[in-house]
């Protein structure tokens, strides 16, 4: 079987800083996969050279039979990759409709109408009721994305990279700041859209609850290195793993 | 109860926004009743609103800050004199410098897109103060100093269909009202397009954008093409109402008039830089009465304005006395 995502060798420094050391990476179709290390493991630069938000020094990224390397962020998500941020990213003038608009507007080819009214295209307006729906956040649909909670301005993050109708979406740290009962919202809808819209998931997370709830593989990064990778079970219980990362985080 | 509170509110505000168009409709249909002098001022205010338009479009809706406007001014204005000399057809003029400032801004905004914020100002200021050069050194085609005079209103001419004259001022003011108000009209509809709010998307976060799918740097480049356009009509509008081309229209300094106009009516609204360029030239029109250093009077006015009234004229009324009407109304039991 052929991965949905492979990266090979893939290198990335700062200066004589090695943030990515030579990784190879499988990313398969349907497998949650969690990506966890210490600070600084190289984890938002792994998913900034995925995306294409950094370019590579050397190694090469094929998605799906094609290569991506040299591809532009944009056109790597016409291909089917998405992502949100670590720090909020949304549109934060415009109201929660008009941001899942715009990824709708893009992935149909209609972002560029001089004259169209994006809120009058019956496309557009039951894709985003059907993703206002999707992420619960329905009745704050003309509310502007700035006067939105932490938690809600999260999940319209993924709400847009989800409108994008990716294969492949990389969420960077999907429940920064939350409170326990927002972190239990946002598990249950990657859960709702893996099932409903049929996208991978690759997540960045700190919070080892949510890893070892939600993953169902989790890789171990470590100085620019993948460390090791197996079942999230497996992972609790390697040695190094708790060496480097979970002692300190999981004591018990 | 809070969505009544927006629908009201949002009520008042296209209520309130339809009649001051209504009255300033009135107010620029019977302006020819006062004289050559009041044409003149208003069709100067008109072509400044029409530029002023074009930077907003690039500063408050994509969030690109321009402070080489005049250049593409410069290449309409210049371009539509040079085709009068040749050729009397008002409206082979007119479209022959919009059509030349396009271009000129594709070109120079494909160098400039790929930055942002304070490089990209300062990209645009060089690269209109390189045509404001060529237009100074060029003396063959553009008369250097002297700048070209003696371009002739020719009428307005379709083959055929129409032939109206343009010497006389009050037909010529008509000509450019109906100009501005369809290109400012234009602009009005592609900021609440699909267009629109992808350029929105770009001034509240680039990467976002990008990471939608959508390239910021073409759509910036789309968005500079627009406003030099406009730029470009207003200065094929300017040349036949003063029957000359300065090269003043191309300097620095005129550059910025648009910005000036839009700071003084309110940047982030799309009304402000109408509002900003009657304000302009009313405060210009009364402070050279009293004195010769009417740019010092005015940058004293413009600093009292953006520090008294944050964020211009427009979002003041938006702000502040809209909210203690709506009281009002409420007071009243409405």
């Amino acid at each position: 079987m052929v991965a949905l995502f492979h990266a090979q060798g893939v290198r990335k420094t700062f200066g004589e800083f090695v943030a990515i050391n030579d990784v190879d990476m499988m990313l398969e179709k349907g497998v949650l996969t969690s990506i966890i290390g210490p600070n600084g493991a190289g984890k938002t630069t792994l998913i900034n050279l995925f995306t294409g938000k950094l370019p590579c020094d050397s190694g090469r990224l094929v998605f799906d039979g094609t290569d991506i390397t040299g591809l532009k962020p944009h056109q790597r998500v016409h291909l089917g990759i998405s992502r949100s941020f670590q720090v909020t990213n949304i549109l934060q003038q415009m109201t929660v409709a008009q941001n899942l608009q715009l990824p709708v507007l893009a992935r149909l080819g209609r972002a560029g109408r001089p004259f169209a009214r994006p809120d009058r295209d019956p496309d557009v307006r039951a894709e985003v009721e059907s993703l206002l729906s999707d992420i619960g956040l329905a009745k704050a649909r003309d509310v502007r994305a700035k006067a939105l909670p932490h938690g809600d301005q999260r999940l319209l993050e993924i709400g847009m990279a989800i409108a994008c109708r990716p294969r492949l979406c990389f969420l960077d740290e999907p429940c920064s700041g939350m409170n326990p009962g927002e972190r239990a919202q946002v598990q249950e809808l990657i859960r709702k859209l893996t099932k409903l819209r049929d996208v991978t998931f690759v997540i960045i997370e700190h919070d080892m609850d949510v890893v070892f709830a939600l993953s169902d593989r989790v890789i171990v990064m470590h100085q620019g290195k993948v460390l090791t990778e197996g079942k999230p079970e497996a992972i609790r219980n390697h040695a190094g793993v708790k060496e480097i990362y979970l002692g300190e985080e999981v004591g018990d | 109860m809070k969505s009544w509170t927006a629908l009201t509110k949002a009520g008042l505000q296209t209520r309130l926004a339809a009649a001051a168009g209504a009255a300033l409709a009135v107010a620029l249909l019977i302006i020819p009743l006062f004289g050559d002098y009041v044409i003149w001022l208003t069709a100067n205010m008109l072509i400044l609103a029409l530029f002023a338009v074009g930077f907003n479009l690039l500063f408050s809706f994509t969030g690109l800050l321009s402070f080489g406007q005049a250049a593409f001014f410069a290449v309409g204005g210049y371009v539509c004199a040079l085709i009068l000399l040749a050729v009397p057809s008002l409206l082979l003029g007119v479209v022959g410098g919009v059509v030349a400032a396009g271009v000129v801004a594709l070109i120079i905004g494909f160098l400039c897109v790929r930055h942002t914020e304070i490089y990209f100002a300062m990209l645009t200021l060089a690269f209109g103060m390189m045509i404001h050069s060529i237009i100074w050194k060029w003396r063959a085609v553009t008369g250097g100093d002297d700048g070209l005079v003696g371009v002739p209103r020719a009428p307005l001419e379709i083959p055929g269909l129409l032939s109206i004259d343009m010497a006389d001022l009050e037909r010529y003011y008509y000509f450019v009202l109906l100009l501005v108000v369809l290109g400012i009209f234009a602009i009005w509809r592609v900021v609440r397009s699909s267009l629109g709010l992808t350029l929105q998307g770009i001034r509240d976060s680039e990467s976002r954008v990008t990471f939608i799918g959508l390239s910021v740097m073409k759509y910036r480049l789309i968005a500079f093409t627009i406003a030099g356009l406009a730029s470009g009509l207003a200065g094929a509008l300017m040349v036949p109402l003063g029957r000359s081309a300065s090269p003043a229209i191309a300097n620095w300094t005129f550059s910025a008039e648009p910005v000036i106009a839009t700071m003084l009516g309110g940047a982030f609204t799309f009304a402000g830089p109408i509002v900003g360029s009657f304000l302009f030239y009313i405060i210009k029109e009364i402070v050279v009465i009293f004195t010769g250093y009417w740019m010092m009077t005015l940058g004293i006015i413009v600093l009292a304005l953006v520090l008294g009234f944050r964020g211009g004229v427009v979002s003041v009324i938006q702000r502040q006395l809209l909210p203690l009407l709506e009281r009002r109304r409420n007071d009243l039991g409405g």
